[in-house]
């Protein structure tokens, strides 16, 4: 048995659209109505795809050390604009500006701690390690901050009259808040424990499969898994609880007031 | 105790010149929507006035911390908030709340008593009726033993009987220990029957307190 992965030839790409033509023979017969969406997301998903496999080989290829920079950063944007695009609450500028620097403080720091210490990577900027994990790291504390930032506003928009009545009595924002953070901290890093526990058994993880098929030996591939689990745990929860502890204050004024919302 | 220089908040409230004087009852009456929660909330810094100036203890009350304003100026909401666990956790939660040190369980029992409230310290605070919910929330309050007391009326889903018991226990502490108590109602009667001076806020006549003849 060869240990080099089989390259697919461009017809056989081909052939595996036929899933899709099967899902819209599915939904054009029962009068579902998602044909127009299925067709975008799959022509998207594929000019995405082949977009990001020509700036990953551009960037393998260089040397510059800029440029793995320069995709983290571009990484980190995303990340940030699309928690402002998945939040239905209106967010304030300050809120915004904590999304962004408790993402990028603590996905930050995960990434380098995981690569400089625990990898060891060589040379430092090295593309193809520094992309895909920081990919991973970013993508889960994306997801993690999004819930963080729903519990914090339905927390602060639901239970406004007890926060209140605890401002009432003599309690600091920070008291009077304590349970929403704490909440919205347990839910946001919940989804990442849960996966931990599936690991394995419910499904092979994306990395761990991708290593096994380009013919890296199970066990390797499961030392790295564990070791990028352990990364994504502790991005998630740096950067989550960054966001809860700064974050809930944006609800109050310097007066230690509740801001009051315009219905 | 406190004193309004042209205050106005939104277009709710609007007053020129009124004092609040310590040690005595105050009541805020008013038709609804006149603005008396909202005046009350003044007091405690809740909220702030838009414009013009309120001293407490002759200091402009912009300039004190809120957090410890709020320790010596308690309120009492309409609906208070009940916390999750049993009715001795909401007694000692305004003391967990504003740093206080706790109190035993003999003090406990004895506010129980002074609000008429006959439950075991051990009960569900939750499964409470909003009567016996009012009362465990006044207990909370006067355990913090407040130099000034805000009172907003209570919610109008209780019964004429636990409100006026619960207005005769907060007027009779408040002279007891020679506190101040600013309570908003929407009776004259209750008014004219407990306070000493009475502030009529309406919208269509400027905002002044008259002393209650005894």
């Amino acid at each position: 048995m060869s240990n080099d992965i089989m390259n697919l030839q461009l017809w056989q790409i081909g052939a595996a659209y036929v899933f899709i033509a099967l899902l819209l023979v599915i939904v054009r017969k029962r009068g579902i109505g998602r044909e127009r969406e299925i067709l975008i997301a799959s022509v998207r998903m594929t000019l995405q795809l082949v977009l990001v496999g020509y700036v990953l080989v551009y960037i393998f290829e260089s040397t510059n050390p800029l440029m793995t920079i320069l995709a983290v950063g571009v990484m980190e944007a995303f990340a940030i604009d699309n928690i402002f695009k998945r939040t239905k609450e209106k967010l304030t500028g300050k809120l915004k500006k904590i999304i962004a620097f408790s993402m990028v403080t603590g996905t930050l720091t995960s990434i380098l701690y995981f690569l400089f210490v625990v990898i060891r990577i060589y040379p430092w900027f090295n593309p193809q390690y520094f992309i895909p994990i920081a990919g991973m790291i970013i993508g889960n504390s994306m997801t993690g901050i999004s819930l963080g930032v729903k519990g914090i506003a339905d927390g602060m928009r639901n239970k406004r009259a007890l926060v209140e009545s605890s401002l009432m009595l003599g309690a600091t924002p920070a008291k009077a808040s304590k349970e929403i953070v704490n909440s919205a901290f347990d839910s946001a890093i919940l989804p990442t424990i849960n996966s931990m526990v599936g690991m394995g058994i419910v499904s092979l993880p994306g990395m761990m499969t991708g290593q096994i098929l380009s013919g890296t030996s199970p066990l390797i591939a499961t030392k790295y898994q564990i070791a990028i689990m352990l990364g994504i745990v502790g991005s998630v929860a740096l950067s989550v609880i960054l966001f809860v502890i700064l974050g809930y204050r944006t609800f109050f004024n310097h007066q230690d007031q509740l801001i009051q919302v315009e219905d | 105790m406190y004193q309004f220089k042209d205050v106005r908040y939104k277009d709710i409230l609007s007053i020129d010149k009124l004092t609040i004087e310590e040690h005595l009852v105050t009541s805020i009456v008013g038709p609804s929507g006149s603005g008396k929660t909202t005046f009350i909330r003044l007091l405690n810094k809740l909220i702030s006035p838009d414009s013009g100036e309120i001293l407490h203890k002759g200091k402009p009350m912009s300039e004190l911390n809120s957090v410890d304003l709020r320790r010596s100026v308690v309120m009492l909401p309409q609906q208070p908030a009940i916390y999750p666990g049993t009715v001795k956790d909401n007694l000692l939660m305004g003391l967990v709340l504003s740093e206080k040190d706790p109190v035993n369980d003999e003090a406990l029992l004895e506010v129980l008593e002074a609000v008429k409230l006959k439950k075991d310290l051990k009960d569900n605070a939750e499964l409470l009726s909003g009567g016996e919910k009012q009362r465990l929330a006044l207990g909370r309050v006067l355990l913090m033993e407040p130099e000034v007391l805000l009172l907003d009326e209570p919610s109008s889903a209780l019964d004429d009987k636990t409100e006026l018991m619960i207005i005769e226990e907060v007027v009779e502490y408040t002279r007891r220990n020679k506190k101040t108590l600013v309570m908003v109602t929407h009776s004259n009667r209750i008014a004219e029957d407990f306070s000493d001076r009475i502030i009529k806020i309406s919208g269509d006549e400027p905002v002044q307190a008259r002393e209650v003849s005894r």
